[in-house]
């Protein structure tokens, strides 16, 4: 018989739990860890943020990699040479009524334009964690920062991955109960773990006889269970192995309740301090997928003190003839950067070897809709930042000239290693790969 | 006049010939079934089986996550709803602090006496706990295999850890796991007929009882069950009674009325505090049990017609409801039961802070979220969507004096011909609300303008809230829409085409009572259509 790690471990459960102690990058020390950026594990996340943009204040004028960025985009002027702006990319409707804030930005993220919530799922982040990071503690994170506990990750129609609301549940969820610090230089496996991994072993084993007596469209529900029952399985199983050590990894102390709401600057410390915390768990390996919402795409964000949310007010806010578009909506349009700033600041801040969590990510940053006030979903707005270790290349504005925006998600995927020869359908089917995407 | 005769007879002959044969709706009480569903339990579902089940010190931790609410209710949605892996980690949980708190607190030695007497692992006391807990929390006996597996989860985790509670900790675990308690899994039963069956007597109690107690069956309707007695009518309606006498039903009015009113919902409900000072997080909370309250008293306590509590003036308050609806209460801490005057124009629950505050923006009221609501909520009409591509160049913000009330603001939308449609079905019932603010405070003025609340509801014009309170009681889609949404709700999904005449009897039946509510959901409890389902599936055909 083999001895692997794993009957190692089994072996040593001969009554009490017992300590294991593994002197820290000596037993599992990876020689390479601090060189290659080959070596650190390729993430992927979605940013959104509601209710399109200002056309002029976002494009810049110029394509390739000289140009300057629009007033906007000033707050990520940083991150010139760690993203790619996408513009003028179309989700082709090809028929499909346009349900406002959900058919742009679900069109986006499937490929294919729906006239109501009933994606046809999975998403484009649930696609790429599937090849990239389906044996981290968590198959995805998903935080919202303004109140709204929707999403726009769905493995299936019925179930999407809710968005965390609360700073502190979700630092509870992750760095609390279950979270192994990699640094600790001691391993501790609880056989209590042992017991839990047993138990759903056997629950998961009702399956066949279940699914034969439910109809056809049930046992698609009852699959996400038992889809749920596995990630539990797999949490268990990495808690009994000692983690890889993660170099500058920092273990945060738990935050104070930031006040809730829906006011701009509320939401910008909420989701800075969001940003930071999911940044450390990315870091620490507990996943490779993650979506953060700033603001909803109907966005309800609000300025303090003002009676009409920021979804409202595309609606109702004259446009100005002088400027040629709605000054309180490029308000909060330009208020997003900010948060899109401290998103990639939270990611970029942490070092990994010679470069950074972000220089190791890919961030697919976008809203729903180009123009709110119209609710067009043609030249939606989209960044790709960091590159992925290489497999992406930014510091460049690629024009679309009209094309479907799913060569993006096309694009994505392949660079994240799927087999993807051709997604979307109808007119949003295409094989087209942005090759100059590709890095 | 005898060829003008042949002439008519042939017409029909040959009329009949050309015309397709009408579909015949069965007789009401026929029952037409509907699909063996698998519902997954709702978070009042899950939590008040843990109660039922444990008693009422049981930790509650299970963080819920968003349902799906279709067809204007959780319930329905229920049968829809998927899973997420976020779901399986909340369960988990929830499966572990239950299990370590039944060890430690000593429940389960207490509830188990073969746990206490025995030192170490006692497979025939597994399989005691086996089989009493997984009838409770699966809600049907298992079989003999069952209890075997369950025995086995439990003898196994005793060899991992030799801790002694080890073993029970982990059948718990795995019951609180297992997909039939987290999903109520309909299996077909005894034939009805040669296209419709009775679903199986374990699910017709677990229909039975989270419709009318909101909690899983207790041991005698379990038992009466797995006797036959719900597939017999006369042995089913002593169940029902029972049930309809017992206190849990004020728990299942007050869990139908939430889930139909999305009161739920005021739980997130945020109001600028800039704007709306009074409204402090304790009004949401307040406001929520107030409307609660009203239905409460009006429906178990009074037996009122369900009509009248869209002119009630019952005012359950609190001192922090007092400040918004700005009428003084003299209990400092707690409910009292006072009457809204005739000068509040507060009549019905409409009028209510929930209802008020719930359908409009953090800052401002919302003539068109009230409307509309007022349509699906109340009335099963459905409002569509806004069309994408509207243009809102005409539109004014709020401040602006020139167009200082929502009437004026609305206007402009039901002059545009591609707004027109949806804003004459919401606005001239959502007007009449405007004397409520964005908090549901009275206001007579908005920018210093008088706010003019005249309006109309499918052809009846009145001029302010208390018209549109008996428009709303006296429209005759009223009780339907509740016979729709209390079926809807109990059965878990949407209505068939073929459920119309049983609708229709339910219409009847609750016309009859005098609208009682009560009386409506015996009908549904008693009736056989709510325990069929077809012994094929077919394409689903929504009502």
């Amino acid at each position: 018989m083999a001895i692997t790690r794993r009957s190692a471990l089994k072996g040593m459960f001969q009554g009490a739990a017992v300590t294991v102690s593994l002197p820290f990058l000596e037993t599992f020390a990876i020689p390479a860890l601090a060189s290659t950026p080959a070596n650190y594990p390729l993430r992927f996340g979605t940013w959104i943020w509601g209710c399109g943009f200002i056309p002029e204040k976002w494009i810049p004028q110029a394509t390739g990699t000289e140009f300057e960025l629009p007033e906007h985009l000033r707050h990520v002027q940083a991150f010139q040479q760690k993203m790619a702006l996408l513009s003028g990319f179309d989700v082709k409707l090809d028929g499909v009524p346009n349900k406002p804030h959900v058919t742009g930005c679900l069109g986006l993220r499937t490929g294919i334009p729906v006239p109501n919530r009933e994606v046809v799922a999975p998403t484009l982040d649930v696609l790429i964690g599937d090849q990239i990071g389906s044996d981290t503690r968590f198959r995805s994170l998903e935080l919202s920062a303004s109140g709204t506990t929707n999403s726009y990750s769905y493995r299936a129609a019925s179930s999407p991955n809710p968005s965390e609301i609360s700073l502190l549940a979700f630092y509870d969820r992750v760095f609390g109960d279950g979270f192994q610090d990699p640094n600790a230089g001691h391993f501790a496996p609880r056989a209590t773990d042992l017991v839990q991994q047993s138990v759903l072993s056997q629950v998961s084993e009702s399956r066949r006889d279940l699914m034969r007596r439910v109809s056809a469209s049930d046992r698609a529900r009852l699959e996400e269970y038992y889809d749920g029952l596995r990630q539990l399985e797999q949490q268990i199983a990495l808690r009994l192995e000692p983690p890889a050590p993660v170099e500058n990894f920092e273990f945060p102390s738990r935050p104070e309740m930031p006040e809730l709401g829906a006011e701009m600057d509320t939401v910008l410390e909420n989701h800075r301090l969001m940003s930071k915390l999911l940044a450390r768990a990315v870091q620490a390996n507990q996943t490779r997928i993650f979506n953060m919402l700033l603001s909803d795409t109907a966005s309800n964000l609000r300025e303090r003190g003002s009676t009409t949310t920021h979804h409202t007010l595309t609606h109702e806010e004259p446009v100005d003839a002088t400027l040629g578009y709605q000054p309180k909506v490029g308000w909060f349009a330009d208020q997003s950067m900010i948060g899109l700033r401290d998103f990639l600041q939270a990611l970029d801040e942490i070092e990994e070897g010679e470069g950074t969590l972000l220089d190791h990510s890919v961030v697919l940053a976008h809203s729903d809709c180009s123009i709110a006030k119209s609710h067009a979903v043609e030249g939606i707005p989209v960044i790709v930042a960091g590159s992925g270790s290489g497999r992406i290349k930014t510091g460049q504005h690629i024009a679309g000239y009209g094309d479907p925006i799913s060569r993006i998600g096309l694009t994505l995927q392949q660079a994240m290693g799927l087999p993807t020869g051709q997604w979307g359908t109808l007119a949003m089917r295409t094989d087209r790969t942005i090759e100059a995407l590709i890095g | 006049m005898k060829r003008l005769l042949g002439l008519i007879l042939v017409a029909i002959v040959v009329v009949g010939f050309v015309l397709p044969e009408p579909v015949r709706m069965p007789d009401w009480e026929q029952p037409t079934g509907g699909p063996a569903l698998a519902r997954r339990l709702t978070a009042v579902e899950y939590d008040n089986t843990l109660k039922t089940v444990f008693g009422a010190e049981v930790p509650i931790v299970l963080r819920h996550e968003a349902p799906l609410r279709s067809h204007g209710l959780i319930a329905a949605g229920t049968s829809e709803v998927g899973f997420s892996a976020f779901s399986a980690e909340q369960y988990y949980v929830s499966a572990q602090a239950v299990a370590e708190w039944a060890r430690s607190s000593g429940w389960l030695a207490s509830h188990f006496g073969c746990i206490e007497q025995t030192s170490g692992f006692d497979r025939a006391c597994a399989q005691v706990v086996s089989q009493k807990l997984g009838q409770q929390l699966i809600r049907r006996p298992l079989a003999a295999a069952e209890v075997e597996q369950l025995s086995g989860i439990a003898e196994r985790a005793g060899n991992l850890d030799s801790d002694i509670g080890t073993p029970w900790h982990a059948l718990l675990s795995s019951l609180m796991m297992h997909p039939e308690f987290l999903w109520r899994v309909e299996s077909i039963g005894d034939p009805i007929d040669s296209s419709v069956a009775w679903v199986d007597d374990a699910a017709m109690a677990t229909r039975l009882a989270f419709f009318l107690t909101a909690a899983p069956p207790d041991a005698a309707l379990m038992q009466a069950a797995q006797r036959g007695a719900l597939r017999d009518p006369q042995l089913r309606a002593a169940e029902v009674d029972r049930l309809i006498n017992a206190p849990t039903l004020r728990q299942a009015v007050r869990v139908f009325f939430e889930d139909m009113l999305a009161l739920g919902d005021l739980e997130n409900l945020l109001k600028d505090p800039v704007i709306y000072p009074a409204f402090v997080p304790q009004v949401a909370f307040d406001a929520k049990e107030q409307t609660l309250k009203t239905i409460e008293e009006h429906v178990l306590d009074l037996r009122s017609d369900y009509r009248d509590l869209f002119t009630t003036q019952a005012a359950w308050v609190t001192r922090p409801l007092g400040v918004v609806y700005r009428m003084p209460v003299p209990t400092r801490v707690g409910w009292e039961r006072q009457e809204f005057s005739d000068q509040s124009h507060r009549l019905g629950i409409q009028s209510h802070i929930a209802f008020l505050a719930s359908y409009a923006h953090p800052g401002r009221s919302s003539a068109t979220l009230r409307g509309a609501a007022i349509r699906e909520v109340f009335l099963c009409q459905e409002v569509p969507d806004p069309p994408a591509d509207v243009n809102f160049a005409l539109l004014q913000e709020t401040g602006n004096h020139v167009l200082p009330t929502a009437r004026d603001r609305l206007k402009r939308h039901r002059e545009d011909p591609s707004c027109m449609g949806c804003h004459a079905i919401t606005d001239p019932v959502g007007l009449s609300l405007e004397n409520f603010d964005g908090a549901g405070s009275f206001r007579t003025s908005e920018n210093n303008a008088p706010i003019d609340t005249s309006g109309s509801l499918d052809g009846r014009s009145y001029e302010d809230p208390t018209g549109l309170a008996y428009a709303l009681r006296n429209h005759p889609e009223t009780p339907r829409c509740l016979v729709e949404k209390m079926y809807r709700y109990a059965a878990g999904r949407d209505t068939e085409w073929l459920e119309r005449a049983y609708l229709d009897g339910l219409v009847d039946v609750f016309a009859d009572s005098g609208y009682q509510v009560v009386a409506l959901m015996s009908a549904i409890a008693n009736s056989d259509q709510f325990y069929s389902v077809w012994t094929q599936p077919r394409v689903v055909q929504a009502h």
